[in-house]
């Protein structure tokens, strides 16, 4: 498995759970010294193999580098990474604004883009995107992030689709609330907000059971079920 | 969010930082006036409680080194034993010191000095300790060892994260052969022939009693004993052949919700308690591991039984000169209060190794835990037990504790020595917790 951004807790938790089931990793980070005794931790734990690699997502001349100078294609890559931003700043700043975009949306769906076009002629292999229940509404508190979140998640449907007659499954998650490094601070309601582990839990049986789209938590569906439908005159006055 | 210790009193209202790095927490440890770390708050009262700021080490988890050959481990000081004893018991080690719950951080083992029921053969987690590495108030990092900053390694064994944030341990795991335990059950009808038990079994490895403390009169301090050992290779069950290291934990019950606090009243601790003396029957049995160390955490938040208002353990060691009488002193009045005690938990100690802790609890004697959820009735007797447990020359266990005065300290033989080393290097007292105040630590 190839974790795209393993520092976060999120790819932590998945590496965590895809090398105690007996599966080798690759982790990437753009600080691999940081990344390293997260590496040397799960090689004690599991007796897995573990290999850390530098690479930074906004560089995007550098992708197809990192996919074709690993050992061999992995089974499985999950994109983590991603930014949240400071929406206050987002929205005055179109430089601060661009970074989230590109971070959420461009570079990851490029990424998977030339995955997928690997996984197709090898004629296996499962993209997991880590998307967001953001991406399913712009709200007015971080529509930035929200709205490149739901490119990067219209992006894996599409995909999805395109390989719908392959061996090659796509798989996006919409993790909630997720106490992360990403949240710290911020008061999240505790029913709604998972804890990293059950993110890795909920990727491992997302790839077991062949799955499309998954909430973490499974009380999102239905909430997110009513937001969607909310006529737009309602939604925009809402505070959410 | 509100924070509590297990016993779920007292409470305060605090946000938890969560640091992953060295870095983070010196970061912490710069801005906040006042900080205490926390590992997973298996402590029963206010030692890992403080309302400015405090540091969930659960996210500094990682291992750093094992050694297959010898047992060395070094790990984060966020590692949970529940961890450990997942991924290491089915390769054949153990930790050396275990408390009764394995939902519990290496750090807190360490800032508690915690004990098991080896402690009369293994002493405490802190012996099987090579070295940690310690952040201090100022943020400077310190080796500590029993060869390098001695008097701070000293001091941190067993002190309650009063001398700064522990990072890393270094400890011998120990060998075990299978997963299973030999387990003796012993009954004793008083709590002389218990204590007889103790000193005539003191070959075993492990050791414990449970005692009924609501019998009174010429049944005082009836109990089973337990007495245990690692189930050799050799003694594998047919059931079992071949296969030393086959347990497969059961998934854990979940308490969700506070039982009102009349389930556990005089008359229901009273019937529990006679009907577990009848049941236990005398005889070895071959038990798993996790079973044998963690009964209770087969039951997830067993903590909600008494109610909202929480709970308290009460715990103590007396000298074992004192501790006969000290002991009938003490279970006479609990009887005689009426105050049941669902869990009342006997030990005898070893004598104390030369690398104890300056505020470590452990010390050569009977310790006993009892338990009473918390009310104006049971701190009133809490403090009749506190004078018996003066008197006698005893101590309490501050891991336990949420309402003793500083005056309780006075069992601690090295308590001057710890106060003019957190003089010394926090005289500010940066690091601290409700306990710390309370006691004036
Ligand atoms: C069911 C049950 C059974 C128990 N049985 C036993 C037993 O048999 N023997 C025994 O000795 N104890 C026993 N205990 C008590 C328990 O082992 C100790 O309280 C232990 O310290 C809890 O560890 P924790 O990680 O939950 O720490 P916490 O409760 O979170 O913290 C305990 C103390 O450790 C400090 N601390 C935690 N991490 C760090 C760190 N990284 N750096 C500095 N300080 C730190 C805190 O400041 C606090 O003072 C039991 C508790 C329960 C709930
Ligand atoms: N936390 C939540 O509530 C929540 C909810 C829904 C969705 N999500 C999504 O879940 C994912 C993980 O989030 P998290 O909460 O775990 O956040 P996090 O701790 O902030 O992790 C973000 C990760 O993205 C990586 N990253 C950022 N920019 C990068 C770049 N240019 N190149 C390579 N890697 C980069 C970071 O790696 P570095 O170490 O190199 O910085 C880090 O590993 C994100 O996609 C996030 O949007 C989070």
């Amino acid at each position: 498995m190839l974790v795209v951004g393993g520092t976060s807790d999120m790819g932590r938790a998945i590496a965590h759970r895809h090398a105690a089931a007996g599966g080798a990793l690759i982790l990437t980070a753009r600080d691999t010294a940081r990344m390293e005794p997260d590496a040397q931790d799960i090689r004690l734990r599991y007796r897995t193999e573990v290999t850390v690699v530098g690479f930074d997502l906004l560089a995007l001349e550098t992708h197809a580098g990192l996919l074709d100078g690993l050992p061999a294609l992995p089974d499985i890559v999950v994109c983590v990474a991603g930014l949240l931003g400071d929406h206050t700043v987002s929205r005055g700043d179109p430089i601060a604004a661009k970074l989230v975009m590109e971070t959420n949306y461009v570079a990851p769906a490029l990424l998977l883009g030339l995955v997928a076009n690997r996984f197709e002629a090898r004629g296996r292999g499962v993209i997991v995107g880590i998307s967001s229940v953001a991406g399913e509404r712009g709200r007015a508190s971080n529509y930035v992030y929200g709205s490149a979140k739901a490119g990067f998640t219209a992006f894996l449907s599409g995909l999805r689709a395109r390989l719908s007659r392959t061996s090659v499954r796509v798989v996006t998650i919409k993790p909630g609330f997720v106490a992360t490094r990403m949240t710290a601070g911020l008061k999240l309601p505790p029913v709604l907000t998972a804890q990293p582990e059950e993110v890795g839990a909920a990727v491992a049986a997302a790839i077991r059971r062949h799955k499309d789209v998954v909430y973490v938590r499974s009380i999102w569906q239905p909430i997110m079920t009513i937001i969607r439908h909310m006529p737009e005159t309602m939604f925009k006055r809402i505070k959410y | 969010m509100k924070l509590s210790g297990w016993g779920r009193y007292p409470c305060v209202e605090v946000v938890p930082e969560q640091p992953r790095t060295d870095t983070e927490i010196c970061a912490h440890l710069a801005c906040a006036t006042s900080l205490i770390a926390r590992g997973n708050g298996r402590s029963y009262g206010d030692a890992a409680l403080n309302e400015t700021c405090v540091l969930d080490m659960r996210r500094m988890s990682r291992l750093v080194a094992f050694d297959e050959g010898s047992g060395f481990m070094v790990c984060e000081a966020g590692v949970l034993l529940s961890d450990l004893v997942a991924l290491f018991v089915p390769r054949g080690w153990f930790v050396p010191v275990t408390p009764g719950t394995r939902f519990v951080t290496i750090g807190g083992m360490v800032a508690a000095d915690v004990h098991g029921k080896n402690h009369h053969v293994a002493g405490s987690f802190g012996d099987h300790v090579y070295w940690l590495d310690l952040m201090l108030a100022d943020g400077g990092v310190m080796r500590c060892s029993s060869e390098e900053n001695v008097g701070l390694f000293n001091a941190t064994l067993g002190g309650m994260g009063l001398t700064g944030v522990i990072l890393r341990v270094a400890f011998a795991m120990q060998r075990i052969e299978t997963d299973l335990m030999a387990q003796r059950l012993l009954k004793a009808a008083t709590l002389d022939e218990a204590m007889d038990l103790f000193e005539s079994n003191d070959a075993s490895t492990y050791s414990v009693a449970w005692i009924d403390c609501l019998a009174s009169g010429g049944r005082l301090g009836r109990s089973l004993v337990t007495l245990g050992e690692h189930l050799p290779r050799s003694a594998l069950p047919p059931t079992r052949e071949g296969r030393p290291f086959a347990d497969v934990p059961r998934q854990r019950l979940a308490l969700p919700v506070s039982s009102p606090a009349w389930v556990m009243n005089q008359r229901s601790v009273a019937a529990f308690n006679a009907l577990y003396y009848a049941r236990g029957r005398p005889g070895e049995r071959i038990v798993s591991l996790v079973s044998y160390f963690y009964p209770l955490d087969a039951i997830g938040g067993w903590n909600r039984l008494y109610g909202r208002n929480g709970f308290v353990q009460y715990q103590f060691v007396l000298p074992k000169s004192a501790s006969r009488e000290g002991l009938r002193a003490i279970l006479d009045r609990v009887a005689a209060a009426g105050a049941g005690s669902f869990l009342a938990v006997l030990k005898l100690f070893g004598t104390v190794r030369s690398r104890a802790g300056s505020l470590s609890f452990p010390r050569e004697g009977y310790t006993l835990a009892l338990d009473f959820p918390v009310s104006a009735g049971t701190f009133k007797l809490l403090e009749q037990l506190d004078a018996i447990v003066a008197a006698f020359g005893g101590r309490l266990y501050l891991a336990k504790d949420a309402r003793s005065g500083a005056a309780m300290l006075a069992g601690y033989d090295q308590l001057d020595a710890f106060r003019a080393l957190r003089e010394r290097l926090d005289p500010v007292r940066h690091l601290s917790s409700l306990l710390s105040r309370r006691l004036g630590l």
